[in-house]
């Protein structure tokens, strides 16, 4: 109990410090330049004082909770002996096809910790205020998560197979590229802003233990070199499912329209 | 006072829906399939009420703190009409929140390993320390100058995707020329540095600037501030492995 109060605290204080440097530009500005008094500074304090403290006990639970649970569990699903393999049988464990459960680990932890992640919330809810609700939270959080999802799993398939990692991301490019031609021009910031802010606080140290647990286990990858570029993904898909779903709105729409 | 409370506890019901899906799958994995049981229950709840309680405080924190204070002074911004200051602001907060960003932290620490390991630099601890604080100065000004670049498409009103188009080709272009070491840390850092906190705060600023000046669209010209912190790093850190 008294450690947990400890570590709290010790959450608390670093949270506030890596606030203090944005607290200070904002204050600075307001006061020097602008020289206006904020609006009902009250509220904005008691705002500000709770976004330190969420954030702190946030991350103070993740780290209590998930990411150990996480970090567990990437390096068990890679383990040889959960594939039923033998640690010598090279081929085998650089096969692909031995990693099912890995992909759907993959899959459904990239799902749902986009789903849960404080920044994509922002983001959405400032977009349904923009958009005047035609933008639903739920509907962007979800495409979202589908795109991160399907990213973290290619990104794992990637680190099995030691393909580098610009043969996928610079086809990727060229997808969002062709797309952003034919999508919707409203949707276009917003998809590229959703590829930036899916990777934060939540999603960050767990995907990054499961490459760095799956890059550790396979024959012939080193973590250092092959660990990496899991966050590139997941940061590149969210970009084609938010513009692919707007195109399939809209093409929706317009296919209802002329039927009528 | 009793409406905040309402208020809370019903934010308090949505951060638990938003989280049990996480707690469902890590449960489900580790029981089903790899067939061990749920290490230190006592532990895994307490944590998961403080992430529960963390995430509600944080959602309404945003909306009475960060989020008005954005757009306020986007709109202060906006009326003074000094272009000079409002670079410099959104210069100085790209700037500071990416220093103080500890996801980049940790990042940068790797980065300097795998150069180590990669024999671009002396394996001394000095030279790491040494090329991991380059490594974050170079990202945190390349976040500034985003987000500059960024304020400016929203003044001039720029379609974002000619500048994206741009980025991209910088990055595909420098992917030709860095070492490789450094490619997978480069595209990687692009996603770190957007942070929990900058995040609301860029959004809120670009919403409120877009929508403050005539004939510019809140949600075409509002957004894309964050896309462009996240690709310009990836230009920086492939420039710097290039020169160390």
């Amino acid at each position: 109990m008294l450690s947990l109060a400890l570590s709290l605290g010790q959450m608390l204080l670093d949270t506030a410090g890596n606030v203090l440097p944005i607290i200070g530009v904002l204050v600075g500005f307001q006061v020097l330049v602008l020289r206006r008094p904020i609006p009902q500074v009250g509220r904005v304090v008691f705002g500000f004082v709770l976004v330190v403290v969420g954030l702190a006990f946030f991350m103070e639970g993740l780290e209590r909770a998930l990411f150990p649970l996480g970090d567990m569990m990437a390096s068990q699903l890679t383990a040889p002996a959960f594939l039923g393999l033998a640690p010598t049988d090279t081929a085998a464990l650089q096969d692909w096809r031995s990693y099912g459960w890995v992909y759907c680990f993959a899959f459904t932890i990239g799902f749902t910790t986009t789903v849960a992640e404080p920044a994509l919330i922002a983001v959405a809810l400032k977009a349904n205020q923009v958009a005047g609700g035609s933008i639903g939270t739920w509907g962007l959080r979800i495409t979202v998560a589908i795109g991160v999802a399907v990213g973290v799993s290619l990104g794992s398939f990637r680190i099995i197979t030691g393909t580098p990692l610009h043969y996928y991301i610079i086809p990727g490019y060229c997808l969002v590229l062709i797309q952003t031609w034919f999508a919707p021009r409203a949707i276009v910031a917003l998809a590229y802003d959703s590829g930036g802010v899916t990777t934060s606080t939540v999603t960050v140290p767990l995907v990054t233990a499961l490459g760095l647990g799956l890059s550790s286990q396979i024959p012939g990858r080193n973590p250092v070199f092959d660990g990496f570029g899991l966050i590139a993904f997941a940061s590149l898909f969210p970009i084609m499912t938010v513009m692919g779903y707007a195109q399939l709105t809209e093409w929706y729409t317009r296919r209802a329209r002329a039927r009528t | 006072m009793k409406g905040l409370l309402v208020q809370f506890l019903r934010s308090l019901a949505e951060s638990l829906r938003d989280l049990a899906p996480i707690l469902g799958v890590i449960g489900l994995f580790q029981v089903v399939v790899l067939g061990q049981p749920l290490p230190d229950p006592g532990d895994l709840l307490w944590g998961t009420a403080l992430v529960v309680l963390g995430l509600s405080l944080f959602v309404q924190g945003l909306k009475l703190g960060l989020f008005p204070l954005g757009e306020t002074m986007a709109w202060d911004f906006a009326r003074k009409g000094s272009l000079m200051w409002l670079f410099l602001f959104v210069f100085a907060l790209g700037f500071s929140a990416t220093m103080a960003e500890p996801a980049l932290m940790a990042v940068a620490q790797k980065a300097a390993a795998v150069a180590a390991a990669g024999n671009l630099i002396e394996p001394s601890p000095a030279t790491q320390a040494d090329y991991a604080r380059g490594l974050r100065y170079t990202i945190a000004l390349s976040v500034g100058c985003a987000l500059v670049i960024g304020v400016l498409r929203i003044l001039r009103g720029w379609p974002v995707q000619y500048l994206i188009i741009g980025a991209y080709i910088g990055v595909v272009g420098m992917t030709a020329l860095a070492p490789p070491e450094i490619i997978g840390i480069a595209y990687d850092s692009g996603g770190v540095t957007t942070s929990t906190i900058t995040v609301p705060l860029v959004a809120a600023l670009g919403v409120g600037l877009a929508s403050s000046i005539e004939g510019r669209n809140a949600l075409t010209d509002g957004f894309g501030l964050i896309a462009f912190a996240a690709l310009t790093p990836i230009i920086f850190v492939l420039g710097y492995g290039m020169l160390r």
